[in-house]
């Protein structure tokens, strides 16, 4: 298959979000076809530039896949689909990134805070990361705030997301940001918090940098930032 | 070639009474029409008994009838388990059948009154707030309004057959000519099946005439029967009128499907019991059905039940009451004991206007009714105040309704097939590390099923329920058409005399 065909496979199967060949796709009868985790592997074997596949397929394909949400012809799931099909293949090609001199937007340290096993949209928000580009790692639910802060110590991230459901366990981000300034890493790692008790008066109290509604309200204020 | 027919929603039936309680009613019922049996005023009738094997006395003006057990049985017997309800797009016809409990839901019941709605904005007495309160406009029925409910019928995905849900009142509407009238307003705006009672006897031809010409004659009209009539026989308690006792003679002599309707009070015109309402209500369509096959053996025949309750504050219908939706679950079991496809009552609202009373009312009559398995639900769309009012917006509103109700009386999806594709699932969800299944909600999306959140919901602080209907009422009243081609309706006004001129251009 010739490197252009590759490509153009790689952004229809994002579009239709289908991570292996047994997926089904937005469209019918698509199961069985190469999907991205195939073409991706495919690509890394005929040598395809990593940099042409992350432009040229993965971020097109995410990009229309945002307009088809925007118009309402997407749903969450399609979205998602697409942004896991993303997240996949970045996984695949992370070996190859750096000797192609290729960087990602940021790394995102994302959690949800002690005290709480709630992570749906912990979850969502890191698939929707993953597939905008973002290095994501997720340190799962109920982590503790002395954890957070040693990993971020240790290998500060771009940016920290602080997930909580609960009223009760809404006030461990404010913890978690105490503890960031007194080791001076407020100011090189910005913290981004949500869930159902939190709002931008919560937000702004505890010194978070951004309040987000949802998934798609982070990838905003994210986008504002890279400019 | 195979015939098609409108998808229906197969459910598994709850059934309200047991075996030994559907066998006591039918006991009491055969009991109740041989002593103290029922008065018969129509002398046909009673000829048809008498020589079947029933006696009858002489009263002043009518014929204390008593009708043996066998002369029902045999009769009841010869009752067809399946009819076929046709339909002038042919891919809208209903085949009912007592042994499927597939079921319908369609519009009722030749409402006096029309209730239209207008949003209107309010400002608050001396602050800044503003709201759209809902405004209601009432008028009398009229062939405009029918033709109308007739079009907007069409258009609700939901609604499966269409019982004129207005009557006509316009100056030129005689006894004699209303029957023609509201068939022709009815058949010139909507493809589903079609079914009204009959005003005037005289007339009876004459509409069949008009539905023979539509179908292309005697013989397609006999295949795909695009109407179907509805005769209540008894004024209960236990009289056999003369009226609707000719006409559903006359009706099963020309071979069309008819409702065997009953409407008792419980409370007022039978007992308020459930045991004695459905005893009594059972018996009278018992002895329609009976006088039915009597007449022409095999006719088909729907076993009509619609019982109420009274209030007892004014003996007025009360259908919002519980008793109600049991009354009419337990005749929806005596229709599938004697294997007669059932003509049941849900969604009548006791409220004068659309809104919480009304919806709480109608949503517990049109689940608890659907749960029963009923073939064919009428005064699903639309009733308000009793049967009194029929009201556009609230019919968009119970379309919405039953649809959810639908969806959810489907049966069971859990095959090995769902089952091994859903373990695969979990498995593939439990070792991604997100373990989220929203995207293998896509392919049930896409299938169509998942349903939908309530299309009239609102996402801040206000109701918008009745201003989305109103928006959603005034956009299918957008859609193209369908009525009759001109040649069909040239050919009608030349044959059948007394429709209003001004019908064919409404």
């Amino acid at each position: 298959m010739e490197n252009k065909e590759i490509i153009e496979k790689i952004r229809f199967n994002v579009v239709q979000g289908r991570l292996e060949k047994e997926d089904e796709g937005y469209d019918e009868g698509l199961e069985g076809q190469p999907a991205v985790k195939e073409l991706i592997e495919e690509a890394i074997q005929s040598k395809v530039d990593p940099k042409s596949i992350i432009t040229a397929g993965l971020s097109v394909g995410m990009e229309e896949v945002g307009e088809r949400y925007e118009k309402g012809e997407y749903l969450i799931p399609d979205m998602l689909a697409s942004a896991e099909a993303v997240g996949m293949a970045m996984d695949i090609l992370a070996p190859h990134l750096s000797a192609a001199d290729v960087h990602g937007k940021g790394k995102f340290l994302i959690a949800t805070v002690e005290g709480d096993l709630h992570d749906i949209g912990k979850n969502i928000v890191a698939i929707m990361l993953k597939g905008a580009g973002y290095e994501v790692i997720d340190l799962g639910t109920g982590v503790a705030t002395e954890r957070i802060v040693d990993i971020v110590k240790e290998d500060p991230p771009d940016f920290l997301g602080l997930s909580a459901l609960l009223t009760t366990t809404m006030d461990e981000m404010r913890k978690v940001i105490e503890r960031m300034q007194e080791e001076n890493l407020d100011s090189r790692v910005k913290v981004f918090i949500g869930g159902a008790p939190t709002s931008e008066d919560f937000a702004k109290r505890i010194g978070a940098y951004a309040y987000c509604r949802d998934a798609f309200h982070a990838l905003d204020i994210l986008k504002k930032l890279e400019g | 070639m195979e015939e098609t027919y409108r998808s229906g929603t197969l459910i598994k039936p709850y059934e309200r009474l047991s075996k030994e309680q559907v066998e006591l009613i039918d006991k009491t019922s055969l009991e109740i029409l041989n002593d103290p049996g029922i008065s018969c005023y129509n002398e046909e009738a009673v000829d048809l008994f008498t020589k079947n094997g029933a006696k009858a006395e002489k009263g002043n003006g009518f014929w204390n009838l008593r009708v043996p057990e066998k002369v029902v049985r045999d009769a009841v017997e010869n009752a067809p388990s399946r009819v076929k309800l046709g339909a002038r797009k042919e891919e809208n016809a209903l085949l009912l059948d007592a042994k499927v409990p597939l079921i319908y839901f369609g519009s009722g019941s030749e409402a006096n009154t029309w209730l239209d709605v207008e949003m209107e904005r309010f400002k608050k007495v001396g602050g800044d707030m503003e709201v759209d309160i809902p405004q209601f406009k009432t008028c009398r029925g009229s062939v405009s309004l029918l033709c109308r409910a007739a079009r907007i019928s069409e258009q609700l995905e939901h609604l499966d057959f269409f019982i004129r849900p207005v009557n006509i009142q316009d100056e030129g509407i005689t006894e004699e000519n209303h029957d023609v009238n509201k068939f022709f307003a009815s058949l010139n705006n909507i493809t589903k099946h079609v079914q009204a009672g009959l005003t005037s006897l005289n007339q009876l031809d004459n509409v069949i005439k008009m539905a023979e010409i539509i179908v292309g004659g005697k013989a397609n009209l006999r295949e795909n029967p695009i109407i179907s009539f509805i005769t209540c026989l008894f004024k209960s308690p236990l009289q056999m009128v003369e009226d609707t006792t000719q006409k559903s003679i006359e009706v099963v002599k020309r071979g069309m499907p008819l409702v065997i309707s009953s409407s008792p009070q419980g409370g007022s015109t039978a007992p308020i019991k459930e045991a004695g309402m459905i005893a009594q209500i059972n018996a009278e369509i018992l002895c329609g059905i009976t006088l039915a096959q009597l007449v022409s053996e095999g006719a088909p025949v729907l076993y009509g039940s619609v019982p109420v309750r009274s209030r007892m504050d004014d003996l007025h219908d009360m259908y919002g009451a519980p008793e109600t939706a049991q009354y009419n679950l337990d005749c929806v079991q005596m229709a599938r004991y004697y294997d007669i496809p059932c003509y049941s009552t849900a969604g009548v609202a006791d409220s004068k206007v659309p809104g919480i009373e009304a919806t709480v009312e109608k949503l517990f009559s049109h689940l608890s009714v659907a749960t029963s398995g009923a073939q064919y639900i009428h005064y699903a769309f639309g009733l308000l105040d009793r049967t009194n009012t029929f009201c556009p917006v609230q019919a968009v509103l119970d379309n919405e309704q039953i649809g959810s109700i639908k969806r959810y009386l489907r049966l069971p999806m859990v095959s090995q097939s769902d089952c091994e594709e859903s373990l695969k699932q979990i498995k593939k969800v439990m070792a991604s590390s997100n373990r989220l299944y929203a995207r293998f909600v896509r392919k049930e999306l896409h299938l169509g099923n998942v349903s939908q959140p309530y299309r009239f919901e609102s996402r801040d602080m206000e109701d918008r329920v009745i201003s989305k209907a109103l928006k959603s009422l005034t956009e299918l009243e957008e859609r193209p058409r369908s009525r009759l081609p001109d040649e069909t309706v040239d050919e009608i006004y030349d044959c059948i005399p007394g429709i209003l001129s001004c019908i064919r251009d409404i």
